[in-house]
């Protein structure tokens, strides 16, 4: 059985690791190198690495810095931050990046996921689709949630399926840092217009709420950045508790 | 000296699978022309992407030609990892039929979830139950998770180059194998221990 993927978040802002609330209040929480050995010895099902300053910037990202961490990591690595071209996710992807994510350029770039996809594979192309709850439903957030786009997230997800894009992971800005459960009705609403695999983010403060995702939200995978960070939380406790509310999870490496 | 050649017909990612053969005790040196293929004892055809783009670089750089004389009549070791596991069929479906390299016959075909409950590509971690006398797996208990995504698989026109399946989309062969030549579906380079154990098995074969 295909087992559900629990994956730490890193977010970078170019010098450290931090981590903020509802995409805001950002504390540092640390080096990424040191994270990422941690990470690594801890055999994780699969990293997220977002270098969330680099769009905003206007910089591409840091190749260097990608391939530093790659050697670290023998696990599947997701990178996002900055992407904004075809020769972008071709570099990433050159030094070690096994998935690159597009956020803002799948939104913003006519085409670039079509492209990515015809090139390398769906598989690699992970499109990230930020969003806030509105009166009216949900609403797409851009450039790490600082723009409005006036998008539906299904909607969009589902456009971007039917480009090429290979799994879909859905932010809730709101929920983000709060440790609070993930917000089902945006998972359940995208998990219901795709059918590529869907990964829940923002607000993840239980092995629980992680269920729920899967359970009530039809996630494949869940992300989680502060659960990691702020409580004692280890991604192998977490999965133990999936596993006795009936989740399929990988726990055999960890055990020999 | 196991000096293993690494195909690069620039698509992917390649540093990860140079990394793990030297992990594993191997020298690995990336082959980008025919002749990057003599001197080595074993060879590893790495790949994401298309069935047909995948083809058509190979074949630009005569590396199709030159790989079927070293490991079909050279019997250099081979592994096929992910996509290139799928080449070594005959025939791909990706958009029109077109041939592969044809050294097990079969073919590749997109993966059909048997309910709404699959979805593809099939990402993540899976079991794999390998036949119990298959070389790679030696070592490697039945049911072991190993890393997938894909979504295309392969099928082959004899029960006997199967060497593992794995059990989605109605259970599809995760790997098969005939004589020095093996193919993986999943990625061994990102399984971990698992993975290693398998590359290290190759690397001994």
């Amino acid at each position: 059985m295909l087992k559900v993927r629990v994956m730490p978040t890193l977010l970078y802002n170019g010098a450290t690791l931090v981590k903020g609330v509802g995409f805001d209040s950002w504390r540092t929480v640390g080096s990424a190198l040191q994270a990422i050995k941690v990470y690594a010895l801890r055999q994780v099902d699969e990293l997220i690495f977002l270098d969330i300053t680099r769009t905003r910037e206007g910089r591409p990202p840091d190749f260097e810095l990608v391939d530093d961490f790659a050697n670290e990591c023998f696990m599947p690595l997701t990178v996002g931050g900055g992407v904004r071209s075809i020769e972008d996710v071709g570099r990433l992807l050159q030094v070690g990046a096994d998935k690159v994510a597009l956020n803002t350029a799948a939104v913003e770039v006519p085409g670039l996921v079509e492209e990515v996809a015809a090139r390398f594979g769906s598989q690699c192309c992970v499109v990230s689709i930020d969003a806030r709850r509105t009166e009216q439903g949900h609403e797409v957030f851009t450039r790490c949630g600082r723009r409005a786009t006036g998008l539906e997230p299904a909607e969009l997800a589902r456009r971007l399926e039917e480009r090429g894009a290979g799994e879909v992971l859905v932010g809730s800005i709101e929920r983000d840092g709060t440790l609070g459960g993930y917000d089902l009705e945006l998972l359940r609403r995208v998990s219901r217009a795709v059918t590529i695999p869907v990964i829940a983010s923002g607000g993840a403060g239980s092995a629980e709420d992680m269920a729920q995702a899967v359970l009530e939200g039809g996630a494949s995978a869940v992300a989680a950045a502060s659960l990691f960070h702020f409580t004692q939380s280890t991604p192998l406790e977490v999965k133990r508790g999936m596993r006795d509310r009936g989740i399929p999870v990988r726990l055999q490496e960890v055990q020999s | 000296m196991n000096r293993v050649a690494v195909i690069d017909y620039g698509r992917c990612n390649l540093d990860s699978i140079a990394r793990a053969v030297e992990e594993c005790g191997g020298t690995p040196r990336l082959a980008r022309a025919p002749a990057d293929l003599d001197a080595v004892d074993r060879v590893i055809l790495p790949g994401v992407g298309s069935f047909r783009d995948a083809m058509e670089r190979l074949s630009e750089r005569r590396l199709d030609d030159a790989l079927t004389e070293r490991v079909m009549h050279g019997r250099l070791p081979f592994l096929g990892i992910c996509l290139g596991m799928q080449l070594l069929a005959s025939v791909g479906t990706e958009g029109g039929e077109s041939p592969g390299l044809g050294w097990i016959a079969g073919r590749v075909r997109r993966l059909a979830p048997a309910d709404g409950s699959e979805r593809v590509p099939h990402v993540g971690w899976n079991e794999v139950l390998p036949r119990g006398d298959a070389p790679l797996f030696l070592g490697i208990a039945p049911a072991t998770d190993f890393y997938f995504v894909h979504s295309f698989h392969m099928q082959c026109a004899a029960e006997d180059c199967v060497t593992a399946r794995t059990p989605y989309c109605g259970g599809f062969i995760s790997s098969v194998a005939r004589g020095s030549v093996f193919g993986v579906q999943f990625h061994p380079e990102k399984s971990l221990r698992p993975g290693f154990t398998l590359l290290r098995n190759f690397l001994a074969i």
